[in-house]
């Protein structure tokens, strides 16, 4: 079994195992502080690790989202109203701000594959 | 600003026209308003006489209408049906109706058209003998041909072989009699007329021209029994059918002793007044200013615009119109544009015959090269372009017989039509304004550049051609028109639809490594998941197709605002017993969910969490319930009202053909969503008319309507076919259906997908009723496969552990609901709460969230 791990700024910790990953697709995790991160995993098998709350819906919902590209940069594509976000930084591509004022960008954490708890650079 | 009060007489095509023309321009142009009252002789309002015959094939009355609901409200105008005016008082400016009743005016406007000529003949007045003018006159008609065998239509011109044409269809042996010495001797010439007449003979129809009728024999009871020509000949008939010209109805403006032409027709000035300067005449009942009585409704609606205009005080002239014409006749296509009969000085012709293809051309040009007009029998392709040419006098750019001959290898390019050609002759709209709107305006698409200028939104004749100057002009700015899906693939849906049929490709991978670039989006994913679950690969949860379908598909629920789900159950034809109400409000009660009545005739089940959604579903299953496909691109429901079961109205089982349409149908992924209904009789309860394909019982059998559209760009659905038998009905809308996923493009719903496909609902009809392009055997395997091996994709689901799994919250918590997901109370149901309010978050079933 192969766990994948975020830092969290505590430390790696193990959110859930590969396989339940699709390619293509994300799940929602939740962290120790009760957090929701939405995990990624790409065709080319890199992971990604952003928030999961969409900031134009205020949903927790950007893990139900389709991943894809846009011009080479790989993205996430929310699955309510449809924005993409950079799954490297977590920036969005279509709009500067959320509704609220606040940038519309999503917090990313380091993330990594690692086999039977043996630490593998992320 | 004052108010005037304006009588219209006459509420045909050309008085309707001129109605929207005067109400058209914004209120304050004009000097004052114009309060209006319509008197009208016919029982319903304007119609469109124009396609009159398609009533005999099921077009209803209602659907011929060209008067759009709300319209006369709208602009407070004031319709008295069934109420002729009968004489007109210009010094008191005043008209008397029918019923007595007295209309001061302070303009007067005469649209009264035109009444068939009946020759003087004994015997013209027997039983059996018609008029081919209105919709009366077509009932008449019917149900005399109902116990008749012969029928003899007297006229051999257009509305002549219309006649024919539907007595033939209604299976009477036709006889057609002509006194000219050709059929259509108006528009055609000898040469086109014999080919004309031999295409007709061979449907059956018998051709006598240069005949004359001499007399009519009636049956001791009065019924018509045979008709004695000028050749000697004598016809045994049951039914005669006048349609040998019309004459200008002016006898109204003859008893108030206005000027009317020497053989007919109201004289009017280029602003269409007549003699009496608060009189307007306009359409069939007018003599033009160039001496001319014009029986066709594009210079009707020319003269009801200049009309309109002069009415508001702004400038508008008719001086004389074109009539070109282009149609069909029993099958056969004929056209006929400008000086089609030589009688320009100098003219010269240029003749092309086939007649072991039927076709026969000819061209009339002028000593220097200019074309001045043309016949075309039998192909009429080129009419769009050369009609144009002809009426801008335009020097041809080669020899004129090179455009007679069929399209070859060597044949010439498209030819170039000058600005001020006028393409669309309906709406009078040139090639210059088309061109302006696509590089000044910035449209890039035919139905965009349709709606800002009218062109081809008349008879449609225009459409092929107004698509190649919109195509040349996006070139000539350097416009690239991009029909791919997305920066994936430049393929538009269909093009990738047949890649995969063709290639039998089954996953996103290899199509898009093999056809497209990078990684795929929100656009292409769906799209493919889409085709490939069309073309029948599976559960849409299997595989590599998992990783394509957004959120509703993935958890076969629909997303709301706060990430919530809501549950859709099939309902087919929204027949349900109690039992099954029941098992639905248990449920909804044990998972506190909100509920509500979809206009789909089912039930809408809201506040679900991706958790709850598999225990949900295995009590709906084990109560016999099946997915709604509420969440896909594919068949929702099938509408119904009750119909002959129960309603007193009703002429079919309409539930019943509902629901064995959505059980065949359901599961099936299309472009876009798909709905459908089936009305039990012509009130249309089940409102079938707005639906994609939808279904309207008669007497006889079923008739079927396609490509209708509620939402934001509501779509009247056109009748595909009449009187179906249950199986044919079922066959058509099998090829129906599978056409509009081979070919429409991503996201696009039937109606537009009809509006754009090229020869329109006449393709589509050669399409699935005559297989013109012969994959109707591939069409039929295709959806004979897709009832084969239809699941219900929730019970399939809940059968594979693997599958259940994916429904969690969290990846690392299993059971443990979204804490986000927050609801509150409001009217004794639950609703998300907003982002300042509190709410409580579902933990399980059975939370009471009642208020009181």
């Amino acid at each position: 079994m192969t766990a994948v791990e975020i830092d969290d700024g505590q430390g790696w910790r193990p959110v859930c195992e590969l396989d339940d990953l699709i390619v293509g697709r994300g799940v929602a995790v939740l962290l120790p502080d009760g957090t929701q991160a939405a995990v990624f995993r790409t065709r080319g098998d890199e992971l990604f690790a952003l928030d999961n709350r969409d900031p134009f819906s205020g949903a927790y919902v950007m893990s139900r989202g389709l991943t894809g590209s846009r011009g080479g940069v790989p993205v996430v594509v929310s699955p309510m109203l449809k924005q993409a976000f950079d799954l490297r930084t977590g920036q969005c591509l279509d709009e500067e701000s959320a509704p609220d004022g606040s940038p519309a960008a999503l917090r990313t954490w380091p993330v990594r594959a690692a086999q039977d708890a043996l630490a593998v650079a992320g | 600003m004052s108010v005037k009060d304006l009588v219209l007489v006459g509420h045909g095509m050309v008085g309707q026209r001129f109605l929207e023309a005067l109400f058209e321009q914004s209120a304050d142009e004009g000097e004052h308003r114009w309060r209006v009252t319509v008197l009208a002789e016919e029982p319903r309002p304007a119609y469109d006489r124009v396609h009159l015959t398609s009533w005999f094939s099921g077009t209803s009355a209602e659907e011929l209408s060209l008067c759009p609901p709300g319209f006369l409200a709208e602009h407070g105008i004031e319709l008295r049906l069934g109420e002729p005016a009968v004489a007109i008082d210009r010094a008191a400016r005043t008209v008397t109706c029918a019923s007595g009743a007295e209309l001061r005016y302070d303009a007067l406007v005469l649209a009264t058209g035109s009444y068939p000529f009946v020759p003087p003949v004994p015997g013209h007045d027997a039983a059996g003998c018609f008029v081919y003018r209105t919709i009366e006159d077509l009932e008449a008609i019917s149900a005399a041909a109902a116990g008749a065998g012969v029928g003899a239509v007297v006229g051999g011109g257009l509305l002549g072989l219309e006649a024919a044409g539907a007595l033939t269809a209604m299976g009477l042996q036709t006889h057609v009699v002509e006194f000219a010495p050709r059929l259509m001797a108006l528009q055609v010439d000898d040469g086109g007329g014999a080919l004309l007449r031999r295409k007709i003979e061979d449907l059956g129809v018998r051709v006598h021209t240069g005949a004359g009728t001499q007399r009519i024999e009636a049956h001791p009871d009065g019924r018509v029994r045979s008709m004695a020509l000028s050749d000697g000949s004598e016809l045994d008939v049951d039914v005669v059918v006048f349609s040998a010209g019309v004459r200008p109805r002016d006898q109204l403006a003859r008893d108030c002793g206005l000027t009317v032409g020497e053989r007919g027709g109201i004289a009017v000035d280029e602003r269409c007044r007549t003699s009496d300067e608060h009189i307007w005449a306009i359409g069939e009942c007018a003599l033009a200013v160039d001496g001319r009585v014009y029986g066709l409704v594009a210079p009707g609606y020319a003269m009801a615009e200049a009309a309109a205009r002069d009415l508001l005080g702004a400038a508008g002239q008719f001086t004389g119109a074109d009539t070109s014409t282009k149609l069909k006749l029993l099958g056969v296509d004929v056209a006929s544009f400008g000086d089609a009969l030589g009688s320009t000085p100098g003219a010269l012709e240029v003749l092309y015959a086939d007649s072991r293809a039927g076709v026969y051309k000819k061209l009339v040009v002028s000593e220097d090269g200019c074309l001045l007009g043309g016949v075309l029998v039998g192909e009429v392709d080129s009419y769009a372009t050369l009609r144009p040419l002809a009426l801008s006098r335009t020097k041809l750019p080669m020899p004129p017989e090179q455009l007679l001959v069929p399209a070859g290898p060597n044949s010439h390019g498209p030819l170039v039509l000058p600005d001020e050609a006028v393409v669309c002759s309906c709406h009078n709209v040139t090639k210059g304004t088309i061109r302006a709107a696509v590089a000044e305006q910035g449209l890039h698409t035919v139905p965009e550049v349709k709606k800002c200028t009218k062109a081809g939104s008349g008879c449609g004749s225009c459409v092929k051609l107004l698509g190649t100057i919109v195509a040349e002009e996006l070139a000539a700015g350097g416009i690239a028109v991009d029909r791919g899906l997305c920066e994936h693939f430049a393929h538009t849906r269909a093009e990738l639809y047949e890649i995969v049929r063709v290639k039998g490709i089954a996953g996103f991978s290899r199509l898009i490594d093999e056809h497209g670039t990078g990684e795929g989006c929100e656009v292409c994913k769906p799209a493919v998941a889409s085709i490939l679950a069309s073309l029948g690969n599976g559960h849409v949860l299997d595989g590599e197709q998992a990783a394509l379908q957004d959120t509703n598909d993935h958890f076969l629920a629909n997303l709301q605002r706060n990430g919530s789900y809501s549950v859709v159950p099939r309902v087919p034809g929204g027949e349900i017993t109690a039992e099954g109400l029941i098992t639905i409000g248990e449920i909804a009660r044990d998972y506190g969910l909100y509920t509500k009545i979809t206009g789909g005739q089912r039930i809408d089940l809201f506040g679900a969490s991706v958790d709850q959604l598999p225990g949900i579903w295995r009590r709906l299953v084990e109560a016999g319930f099946e997915s709604g496909h509420a969440y896909g691109k594919a068949l929702r429901t099938v509408k119904s009202c009750v119909g002959q079961t129960w309603c007193r109205y009703g002429v079919q089982d309409s539930v019943g053909l509902a629901i064995e349409l959505e059980l065949r149908y359901r599961g099936l992924r299309a472009p876009h969503k798909l709905k459908s209904a089936v009305s039990g009789c012509a009130r249309e309860c089940a409102e079938a008319q707005s639906k994609d394909f939808g279904v309207i019982a008669t007497a006889e059998g079923w008739n079927l309507y396609v490509g209708g559209n509620g939402g934001m760009t509501p779509r009247h659905a056109d009748l595909l076919a009449a009187d179906l038998d249950r199986e044919t009905l079922i066959r058509t809308i099998d090829r129906f259906l599978m056409f509009y996923i081979r070919t429409a493009d991503r996201l696009e719903r039937t109606a537009p997908w009809l509006d754009r496909l090229e020869g329109g609902l006449d393709h589509l009809r050669a399409v699935v009723m005559d297989d013109s392009l012969g994959i109707c055997s591939e069409l039929d395997e295709l959806m004979a496969r897709h009832v084969e091996t239809y699941e219900d994709e929730w019970a399939a689901t809940l059968a594979d552990p693997d599958r259940v799994r994916r429904f969690v919250s969290f990846a690392n918590a299993p059971g443990t609901p979204d804490p986000t997901v927050r609801f509150v109370p409001e009217r004794d149901q639950i609703r998300p709460a907003r982002p300042d309010e509190d709410g409580r978050v579902l933990f399980g079933p059975n939370l009471e969230v009642r208020s009181r």
